[in-house]
């Protein structure tokens, strides 16, 4: 078995694009849920959202980058507020069901054969990143340390999204130590104390989903770029639970917590994929093929956030102490 | 016994109580509060339903009356958590009908909850601090910057300690509010909503689960509340305590207010010990009445027992 390739993989996968999309989909769910309490259920609405504006605005009327960036931002703002209108005063339950609903709306309608013209129907949309990689500062060619190294495009796409990361992780580190995010934590454990001390609730949870919606609109625009195509079955409920399960295994309501959740989720799943087929190929594994060994490795995912949330339902960073508390 | 010293502003407030009738919905000099024919239904059953009541400014009213009495369907009609199916209040002469429970609470009319809402994941210090109006730093993109909001929160923060000195919590001050123990969190409950600098408490229940000492202790934060000039109106089941602390009493039973008037002459009602035990209550007994009683009694015995046969 060829363990430097199975660590070198692993390793990619963990500071690679996945992990950048992942984290910043999650550093959005994390204000959304881990802060305030919403239910979000549709955080893969918010990043099709995101994508789908950036690559409209460029491939569909020509438009520049930014006006791209902007659309895919405003996007995610108009969308936050039609899922929270109607929803946000209601209990907490229905707004996973509306959000959930929301974003298979959002898919059903870019793959619409009706608005073929406009999102490229299953296609999807291409031809969008031209812009982006034409501020690559990467020349041509592979960089990196050791085995671990990506190519010129991939550096550039990584050290955007790191940088996003790093820059929201702030963000949401100043809001969260502020009196604005201590309302937004008193929500989650009780709005109608908040309400008797005066706070609109109501505005609150607005804010709060537009701020992670927005967020996931970011993962949204380095989905599309990374590929340099968009395409809707990308942005199914699975992309959703994937950023779930990486906010949960990095803990909830940590700023760092989706950061390390999504290295460590990708790290994981290549280094037991990657594992797993070296060893059906050097015959140390006998009873299943290379083709199985995809499957197997989402059900060990499965596996692996059931036990994460029995014996450890706090995440990484999460305090136990807090998780004691729900006992009382 | 030691000699009641009557501080002034319990004696202003006796002064205004002292010339009214004890009549259900009497108008007071200089109502804070005046409500008028709320009704709240919950299907065939009317929780709620005030002709007329007024609080006095400056005054501690106490709100008693049964289980089930409605007191705290009332509370919650007035402070905008719930939406009362008729009926008008004004608080200042502004009228609350409609008025969303957050704005309520920024009118300066604060409640606490019969079931105590400690947040219980931030410490006892934010809890306190969360109670605080008007917060630069509760603005989104303020609170970005630290520099605009941290000196207010320094003075919301020297507030919340006096408070919590106040209310013997200041030891808890960095514990998270889950782990105070239940009559902990009552205090705290009232002392955040102090936070607000609220004109009108409403507290529901205070004293639930608060050890006799501190019971002590809290009434005295009371009876300092309104000589700080705040009015009070509270709901409270222990007698004892309503007849030492409050200047007077309004009276539920099945949503309607029976009877008003000071605590000695409300305790000795007979409308008021009705409702509390129901029309035949235990009180002392005539030779007579018994002999009659015994024979109603021995009569339905023997009816029961013909209807068996
Ligand atoms: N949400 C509700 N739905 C249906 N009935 C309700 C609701 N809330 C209260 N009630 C009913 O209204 C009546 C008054 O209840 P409320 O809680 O106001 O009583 P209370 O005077 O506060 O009693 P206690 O002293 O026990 O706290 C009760 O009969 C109760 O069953
Ligand atoms: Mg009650």
């Amino acid at each position: 078995m060829d363990w430097n390739l199975i660590f070198t993989r692993a390793i990619e996968a963990g500071i690679g694009t996945e992990a950048v999309i992942y984290a910043l989909a999650a550093i959005g769910l994390n204000i959304h849920f881990g802060y305030t309490g919403l239910l979000n259920f549709g955080q893969a609405g918010f990043v099709a959202v995101g994508a789908y504006g950036l690559a409209t605005m460029i491939a569909t009327f020509g438009l520049p980058f930014w006006v791209g960036v902007l659309t895919g931002i405003a996007g995610a703002v108009v969308f936050a507020l039609l899922l929270g209108i109607p929803t946000l005063r209601l209990r907490a339950d229905y707004l996973a069901i509306v959000t959930i609903a929301a974003a298979e709306i959002v898919r059903l309608v870019v793959r619409s054969i009706a608005l073929q013209g406009t999102f490229g129907g299953t296609d999807g949309l291409e031809a969008f990143s031209d812009g982006f990689y034409s501020m690559n500062p990467y020349g041509p060619g592979e960089y990196g340390i050791g085995p671990i190294g990506f190519d010129n495009r991939t550096m550039w796409v990584l050290t955007v999204g790191w940088v996003l990361v790093a820059v929201f992780c702030v963000l949401v580190y100043l809001a969260m130590n502020s009196p604005w995010g201590r309302v937004l934590k008193a929500i989650r454990e009780d709005e109608d104390a908040v309400r008797s001390l005066g706070k609109n609730v109501f505005s609150y949870k607005m804010q709060a989903l537009v701020f992670g919606g927005v967020v996931g609109a970011f993962a949204g625009f380095l989905f599309a770029l990374s590929r340099a195509a968009t395409q809707p079955d990308l942005f199914s409920t699975e992309l959703t639970f994937y950023a779930y399960t990486v906010l949960i295994l990095g803990g909830a309501a940590r700023v760092l917590g989706p950061v390390i959740g999504a290295a460590l989720f990708w790290l994981l799943l290549i280094l037991v994929k990657t594992g797993m087929e070296e060893a059906v190929n050097h015959q140390v594994i006998t009873f299943i093929s290379v083709n199985q060994v995809g499957a197997i490795n989402y059900m060990l995912v499965g596996l692996g956030l059931v036990l994460l949330l029995i014996f450890r339902p706090q995440g990484i960073l999460g305090d136990k102490r807090e998780i004691a508390l729900d006992a009382r | 016994m030691h000699a009641e010293t009557v501080s002034e502003k319990k004696a202003a407030a006796l002064a205004a109580f002292a010339t009214l009738e004890t009549e259900p919905g009497v108008a007071k000099p200089d109502p804070i509060l005046v409500v008028d024919k709320v009704v709240r239904r919950f299907g065939g059953l009317t929780a709620v339903n005030v002709d007329h009541m007024e609080v006095q400014r400056g005054s501690i009213t106490a709100l008693i009356g049964p289980n089930g009495a409605g007191k705290t369907t009332f509370f919650n009609q007035l402070t905008g958590f719930d939406t009362a199916d008729e009926g008008d209040w004004t608080f200042n002469g502004r009228s609350l009908r409609g008025v969303p429970a957050h704005r309520v609470a920024r009118h300066g009319m604060v409640r606490t909850f019969q079931l105590t809402k400690a947040l219980s994941k931030l410490t006892v210090v934010e809890n306190m601090r969360l109670g605080a109006q008007n917060q630069r730093g509760e603005n989104f993109f303020r609170s970005l910057i630290p520099g605009f909001w941290r000196g207010q929160e320094d003075e919301i923060t020297e507030r919340a300690e006096e408070l919590l000195e106040r209310f013997k919590l200041d030891a808890k001050r960095d514990d998270f509010a889950g782990s105070l123990s239940g009559g902990q969190r009552k205090l705290l409950e009232m002392a955040r909503a102090l936070m607000v600098s609220p004109e009108l408490v409403m507290l529901d229940e205070p004293m639930a689960g608060v050890n006799p000492a501190l019971t002590q202790s809290l009434l005295g934060h009371v009876k300092a509340l309104r000589e700080e000039g705040m009015t009070v109106l509270f709901v409270e089941h222990d007698m004892d305590m309503v007849r030492d602390i409050s200047d007077w009493v309004i009276v539920m039973a099945q949503g309607s207010v029976i009877a008003e008037g000071p605590p000695d002459t409300i305790m000795a009602d007979h409308r008021v010990i009705d409702a509390y035990l129901g029309a035949h209550h235990d009180a002392p007994m005539s030779v007579e009445e018994a002999e009659e009683q015994l024979q109603e009694a021995e009569a339905e015995i023997e009816a029961e027992i013909e209807e068996k046969a």
